[in-house]
C-alpha cells in the first residue's frame, strides 16, 4: 500500500497487467522512451521492450486501426493518444470499425482494445489540450467510454478496460493527473465497468460528477455540509456509456433532490441523458428541478478565460444550495 | 557536390498469361492441377453468382451490392497462395476470394439481404474480415494483424485487398508506413478497376501506378496485370514467401477493370463510354484462364459443360436458401452489443420485444 498519483497508478496498472499476461502491449506517440509526455507509461519500455511497449510513427488514426488489428488477432493492445485535441481523428475507425466488429461478426470477432486519452481542461494548456468531449465516445453503442476520477478507481478501472471484452475509451482527467495522492493497494483490485458508485451516502440531495469534477465536488460537498447540516449523496458516475441510470435514479428517489456537475459544454453532455434517466426512472420523487453545473456552449477559451467557464466552486455551491432551498 | 544522388526507384509490370493466353513459360507458376482448376472454379461460380445478383436486386430479392465481374483473376488467385493461418482483410469487391476462402453462395446473399447471420464467419475460415465498406480503415487492421503475428512468432501473414481509390485514404499512408515501420508480415493488394464511382484512375493521383506509392515507404511493389489469374498468384506467393521469412510487407497493384457499375444504385454511363468497357470485356479474366488451362490439357469443353451445370445448380440452391423462410430473431443486435451484460440494454431489449409485439399486435 502506497499513497501514489493518477499518473502512477495507471502506470502500476499498465506494469502489473504487462507482467502477467504477455499479449497486453502498448502503443502510441512518445510511450516508449520517453514514457509518455505526461509520463503515464514511464518505465515500461525498459521493462517490457520495443515490441511491447510501441513508439508509433505520429498518426493516430494507425493507433487505433493497428490496435483493432491487433485485437482481432489475439493481442490486447492499450494505445494512447497524447492529447484529446488529437483524439477525433479516431472517430472513423471507432465507429465504422472498432464498434460493429462484434455486432457484424456475431461475436465471432471481438476488439478487446483500450484507447488512453488525457482529457479536459484546468492546466494552462495550449488551446486543443483542454476539450471534455467525452460525449462523442459515448453516443457510439459497441464502445464502452469510462472516466477515472482519482488514482485508486484510476487503476482499478485500467485493470477492468484491459480486461473487458470489447473497446474501451479511457479518458484521463489531466487536472488530476498529479493533483492528490490516494492510497492504492500493491495487490490488484478491478472495477466494474458499467457501474456507478455511490461514494457518500445522504438523505437530502444527490450530486453527480465524474472526472476532475469529483475532487472539486467533493470539497464543495464537504463545505455545504459543515454550513448547514445537509445530508449529501455523492455519485461518481466512473463509466460515461453504458451509463448505470439506475444507481443514479435510486438515489434521487431516496433524496428528491440532484444536481449534476459536469466539466463539458451544457448541450447533449453526458448531465442531459442522466437528466433524461432520472426523467424515466425517478421524476415522482422529485421536489426540485434537477440542476445541471456546467461548461458554456462556446468555443474552448485560451487558458486565460478558461477557469471562469468551467464549473467553479461557487457555482457548483450555488448550484447545490439553490436545489436544497427549492 | 552540392547536388547528389539519394535514390532511384523503378516500377516493374508482370504480366504471364497474355490476353489470348499464351504463357510466358520462364514465369509460369508451378500450380499442382486440382488447385489451377479449383481456382477456375471460384472464379466462374463469383461471376455466376454476380451476374444472378444482379437480377435479384432489380427484382428487389436482395439489397444494393458492388459486383465483382471482371475482376475474379485480381482477387480470387491471391487467396490461392494463401496459408490456412494467414489472415484475410478485404474491401467488398472480392465475392469470390471469399468463396476460395469458404464462404457460402447463401451466406453472401443473406448478408445483401440485409442480415447480419451473412457476415458471420465461414465454418472453415475463422482468420477472415467481413466485409469493409469505410474505404481503406482495413488496410490499418492488416497492418496490427500482421504486426501481432509477428509477436506472436506465427508463420503467417495478413493478405489485404484494397480498390485504387482507397490509395487516397490517409489510412491507407498511414497502414503502409505502419507495416513498413516495423517490418511486418502484410500484403496489401490494391484492385485498381480503373473507377472509383465515377471518378477515373487518372483523377484519382497524379502518380503513373499506383504501385509506386509503396516505393515512399521503402517497401517492394509491383504492378500486375490484374487480369491474369498466373500473374496475380506468382506475384501473391512471392510476397507471401517474403513475408513469412521476415522481408516485411509488399504491395501489389492489380490491374483490371469494373465491367458493372460501383454498386447497383450507380449509372456508369454517366461517366465512362460503351467503347471503353467493350475493350475491356476483350480482356476477360475467366476465357484467358479457361484457354491456359485447356492448352495444358487441364480442362475440356465436356468439362466446362459440366461445370455450368453444377454451377447453376449452386447458384439455385443459394437463391432457394435465401428465400426459404426462416426466421430471423428481432432481438439479436441486442446479443452482440458488448461481450458482457448491462441494465440499460437489458432494459431496452425488453422494452423493445414488448413495443415489436404492441406493432404485432396493430397490424
Amino acid at each position: 500500500m502506497a499513497k501514489i498519483n493518477m499518473v502512477q497508478a495507471i502506470n502500476l496498472a499498465l506494469e502489473q497487467e504487462m507482467a502477467k499476461d504477455p499479449n497486453v502491449i502498448v502503443l502510441g506517440e512518445d510511450v516508449g522512451r520517453d514514457g509518455g509526455v505526461f509520463r503515464v507509461t514511464d518505465g515500461l519500455f525498459t521493462k517490457f521492450g520495443a515490441e511491447r511497449v510501441i513508439d508509433t510513427p505520429l498518426a493516430e488514426g494507425a493507433i487505433i486501426g493497428a490496435a483493432i488489428g491487433m485485437a482481432v488477432a489475439g493481442l490486447k493492445p492499450v494505445g494512447e493518444i497524447q492529447f484529446d485535441g488529437f483524439s477525433y481523428l479516431i472517430l472513423a475507425q471507432l465507429e465504422g470499425n472498432a464498434a460493429r466488429l462484434r455486432a457484424r461478426s456475431l461475436g465471432g470477432l471481438t476488439v478487446p482494445m483500450v484507447i488512453r486519452i488525457p482529457y479536459g481542461g484546468g492546466i494552462r494548456a495550449l488551446e486543443h489540450h483542454s476539450e471534455s468531449r467525452e460525449v462523442y465516445f459515448a453516443h457510439t453503442p459497441g464502445v464502452k467510454t469510462v472516466i477515472p476520477s482519482g488514482p485508486r478507481n484510476a487503476r482499478a478501472l485500467m485493470l477492468a478496460a484491459i480486461r473487458d471484452p470489447d473497446p474501451v475509451i479511457y479518458m484521463e482527467p489531466k487536472r488530476s493527473y498529479r493533483a492528490f495522492r490516494e492510497e492504492v493497494p500493491d495487490e490488484e483490485e478491478v472495477m466494474e465497468i458499467g457501474k456507478a458508485q455511490v461514494v457518500q451516502e445522504g438523505t437530502d440531495l444527490t450530486v453527480v460528477a465524474w472526472g476532475a469534477m469529483m475532487h472539486i465536488v467533493k470539497s464543495v460537498v464537504e463545505e455545504v455540509q459543515k454550513a448547514r447540516k445537509a445530508s449529501i449523496e455523492l455519485i461518481d458516475v466512473l463509466t460515461i456509456s453504458p451509463l448505470d441510470g439506475n444507481t443514479i435514479a435510486n438515489s434521487v428517489k431516496k433524496t428528491g433532490r440532484c444536481v449534476v456537475v459536469q466539466e463539458a459544454v451544457r448541450s447533449y453532455g453526458p448531465a442531459s441523458e442522466i437528466i433524461a434517466v432520472i426523467n424515466d426512472k425517478a421524476l415522482m420523487y422529485l421536489e426540485a428541478p434537477v440542476k445541471r453545473v456546467t461548461n458554456f456552449d462556446v468555443v474552448t477559451p485560451y487558458f486565460g478565460r478558461e477557469m471562469m467557464y468551467m464549473p467553479t466552486m461557487g457555482r457548483i455551491k450555488r448550484g447545490i444550495e439553490e436545489t436544497l432551498d427549492f | 557536390m552540392p547536388i547528389t544522388e539519394v535514390g532511384r526507384w523503378t516500377v516493374s509490370h508482370m504480366q504471364i498469361l497474355d490476353e489470348q493466353g499464351n504463357v510466358d513459360a520462364e514465369l509460369e507458376p508451378k500450380v499442382p492441377r486440382e488447385e489451377l482448376l479449383k481456382l477456375y472454379r471460384a472464379m466462374v461460380l463469383a461471376r455466376e453468382l454476380d451476374q444472378r445478383m444482379l437480377k435479384l436486386q432489380r427484382q428487389g430479392r436482395i439489397g444494393t451490392f458492388g459486383p465483382c465481374t471482371g475482376q475474379e483473376a485480381a482477387h480470387c488467385a491471391p487467396t490461392l497462395a494463401m496459408a490456412p493461418n494467414d489472415w484475410f482483410v478485404g474491401a467488398f469487391r472480392e465475392m469470390g476470394a471469399r468463396l476460395m476462402l469458404g464462404e457460402k453462395p447463401s451466406q453472401v446473399l443473406v448478408y445483401y439481404n440485409g442480415y447480419e447471420e451473412g457476415s458471420t464467419l465461414p465454418e472453415s475460415y475463422k482468420r477472415i474480415l467481413p466485409i469493409n465498406i469505410i474505404v481503406g480503415s482495413q488496410t490499418l487492421h492488416a497492418a496490427g494483424i500482421a504486426y501481432a503475428l509477428k509477436y506472436k512468432k506465427e508463420n503467417a501473414a495478413a493478405v489485404c485487398y484494397l480498390g485504387d481509390g482507397a490509395t487516397s485514404e490517409g489510412d491507407f499512408h498511414e497502414a503502409l508506413n505502419f507495416a513498413a515501420v516495423f517490418n511486418v508480415p502484410a500484403v496489401f493488394i490494391s484492385q485498381n478497376n480503373q473507377w472509383a464511382i465515377s471518378l477515373p484512375r487518372s483523377a484519382q493521383t497524379k502518380s503513373v501506378t499506383l504501385a509506386q506509392k509503396g516505393i515512399a515507404y521503402e517497401m517492394p511493389c509491383l504492378q500486375v496485370d490484374g487480369n491474369d489469374a498466373l500473374a496475380m498468384y506468382r506475384a501473391t506467393k512471392e510476397a507471401l514467401d517474403r513475408a513469412r521469412s521476415g522481408g516485411g510487407p509488399t504491395f501489389i497493384e492489380a490491374v483490371t477493370y469494373r465491367l458493372m457499375m460501383h454498386t447497383t444504385a450507380d449509372d456508369p454511363t454517366r461517366y465512362r463510354t460503351k467503347e471503353e468497357e467493350e475493350a475491356w470485356w476483350k480482356k476477360d479474366p475467366i476465357p484467358r484462364f479457361r484457354i491456359y488451362l485447356e492448352k495444358k490439357k487441364y480442362w475440356s469443353a465436356k468439362q466446362q459443360t459440366a461445370l455450368d451445370a453444377e454451377i447453376l445448380a449452386e447458384v439455385e440452391a443459394a437463391v432457394a436458401e435465401l428465400e426459404t423462410p426462416r426466421e430471423y430473431k428481432p432481438d439479436l443486435p441486442f446479443d452482440n452489443v458488448f461481450g458482457t451484460r448491462h441494465e440499460i440494454l437489458d432494459e431496452q431489449r425488453a422494452e423493445f420485444l414488448e413495443e415489436i409485439k404492441k406493432d404485432a399486435a396493430n397490424g
